[in-house]
């Protein structure tokens, strides 16, 4: 076909690449404001946490407020660690997983197994808002039923259970997307050889969607991890290492605010704050890890 | 539709006025009659949407999984109502394979093999269990290929491996009867070739139902075939006799290649 008219784009040729690289510049601009203040974030508290940290930060509980000032005032590095944070962060984790991670998962199956069904649709929904309630919010529900009638008291019990509702949806919601992604021909398999329900479940489905299930435990821990204001209302803190779970306990963010509101230890923050964020870091890094190496029915 | 029985002596399953539906009144399989041979293949043919592979999944009830399904009659395995039985004792008793090699991606070789009795919580000793999977594996021809791989993973193995690692994994059981859901549909001629010998050979232990869209294979290795078209059982005979001397006009456009 002969062209008889030329269209007019070509006219303005110049125009349009100028325009091109307008926008081009634009993109690469915008892109650069999101990435250069992670870039400031990450290397102030580098640059700033690293002098505290040494092997006493990991093992000694938080010094008082008199051990720093006179310490800051010899021009020494701050005695003590967030030990009673760590250990506190690590027993309040553990429970709320121990709650969140079977109930999440057996709801997450479900819902798969029940796709179409009126109750599986109210589910997702009540998972959705729950998603997004205010984790003070959760904060003050665990303090009502948890602190105030149940251990009558701070607790990390009652930290553990504001956690885990705050666990609950990204489990459900990861399961279900995991068993989704299994192909039906695995379930038939073991169904055809007689499996009961409970075994095909838990020794093919589990198993099969192994990489999943546990990138999405490892992202719904790193997201609690760094929770403060529930565990304000419900496990206190404290200046020692606890065990008991029915007793106030700290953890690393509880510590972090608690250094912020004494002008001697602002120093400690920072520290405390690279751990956490390492901590964190180094979960989302390892479940995108699991994720990429194991895809489900790559192999087949 | 009586006149679609053949005379069978001593069959294993007899099928009796068999329909299911999907949804009300939308029939996928509707009154059929038939005896199954034992230690026999029984192909089962038909185009697409049939029903035949839900009448094979019938047999040993896997047909129930998909929601909102209705059965109505009944089918007999050595005279005993299927419908009556477990699911856990009926599917010891019917194995089956499928369409695509399904290995379990979790398990090694040796775990596949003896996939059934873990996860039906059946305790063996490691020398019944060895010489289940030694036995298991030399019945499908697969063990000398695999004896020095048994702990790695069955998905590293061919297709045609994993369709024979499969059989095995269903032969290990014991059953009585062995339900074949198109199963080298998914593999290249080689490994067909193989599977289908597997069969013939098959047969002396086992009756065995097929399923397959090709016309060929039914005609190679089965001893009875059946004809399904829009749910009905058309005809069912004597493979040779339904390829060379087709009663139904149907069966006979379907065979020549008219429709299908």
């Amino acid at each position: 076909m002969a062209v008889n008219k030329i269209p007019a784009f070509i006219d303005n040729i110049d125009g349009r690449n100028k325009k091109n690289k307008l926008f081009l510049g634009l993109v690469i601009a915008m892109s650069l404001l999101t990435v250069v203040p992670i870039f400031f974030i990450i290397s102030k508290i580098i640059i700033n946490g690293i002098g505290q940290i040494n092997f006493n930060f990991f093992v000694q509980t938080s010094p008082d407020s008199l051990q720093a000032m006179t310490a800051i005032t010899n021009n020494e590095t701050i005695p003590g660690g967030i030990a009673n944070g760590i250990m506190g962060t690590f027993l309040i984790v553990l429970v709320s997983s121990v709650m969140a991670i079977p109930v999440g998962m057996m709801i997450g199956i479900y819902l798969y197994e029940n796709q179409d069904r009126r109750y599986s649709n109210i589910l997702r929904n009540i998972t959705e808002i729950l998603q997004g309630v205010p984790s003070i919010v959760l904060g003050i529900i665990s303090y009502l039923w948890i602190v105030k009638n149940i251990t009558n008291g701070f607790s990390a019990f009652a930290g553990s259970v504001a956690l885990s509702i705050m666990m609950l949806p990204m489990i459900i919601r990861s399961t279900e997307e995991t068993m989704k992604m299994i192909p039906n021909e695995i379930r038939e398999a073991a169904f055809a050889m007689g499996a009961p329900y409970h075994n095909v479940i838990l020794r093919v489905l589990i198993p099969t969607g192994f990489s999943g299930l546990s990138t999405g435990i490892l992202l719904s821990l790193s997201r609690i991890l760094g929770e403060t204001a529930p565990l304000m209302m419900t496990a206190l803190g404290s200046s020692v290492i606890n065990y008991n779970i029915t007793k106030p306990t700290s953890a690393v963010p509880l510590l972090i605010w608690e250094f912020y509101n004494d002008p001697n230890m602002v120093k400690l923050v920072w520290s405390s704050s690279l751990f956490l964020m390492a901590f964190v870091l180094t979960l989302n890094i390892l479940s995108r890890r699991i994720a990429a190496k194991r895809k489900i029915g790559k192999k087949r | 539709m009586t006149e679609t029985l053949i005379n069978i002596e001593k069959p294993v399953l007899k099928v009796r006025d068999l329909s299911i539906a999907y949804e009300a009144g939308k029939y996928a399989v509707k009154e059929i009659n038939a005896d199954i041979e034992s230690k026999a293949i029984t192909a089962i043919m038909g185009p697409s949407g049939c029903g035949k592979s839900t009448l094979l999944r019938a047999f040993n009830r896997m047909h129930e999984l998909y929601p909102n399904i209705k059965t109505k009659g009944a089918i007999y395995l050595n005279d005993k109502d299927i419908h009556e039985m477990s699911t856990i004792e009926l599917r010891r008793k019917i194995g089956m394979v499928f369409q695509r090699p399904n290995p379990f991606p979790t398990m090694n070789i040796y775990e596949n093999v003896i996939a059934g009795y873990k996860l039906n919580g059946i305790k063996l000793k490691r020398s019944e269990r060895d010489e289940i999977v030694e036995k298991s594996l030399t019945n499908v021809t697969l063990w000398d290929e695999v004896k020095d791989s048994l702990f790695k993973k069955g998905t590293f193995l061919s297709g045609g491996q994993q369709q024979r690692l499969c059989i095995a994994r269903a032969i290990a059981f014991n059953p009585e009867v062995l339900l074949l859901d198109e199963p080298t549909s998914a593999l290249d001629p080689v490994a067909t070739a193989r599977i289908e010998d597997l069969l013939v050979d098959l047969k002396k232990d086992y009756t065995i139902l097929l399923v397959t869209h090709n016309m060929s294979q039914a005609a190679r290795i089965s001893d009875n075939s059946m004809f399904m078209y829009l749910g009905e059982l058309v005809e069912y005979g004597k493979t040779d006799t339904m390829f060379t001397n087709p009663k139904d006009p149907r069966t006979e456009g379907y065979l020549t290649g008219k429709f299908g």
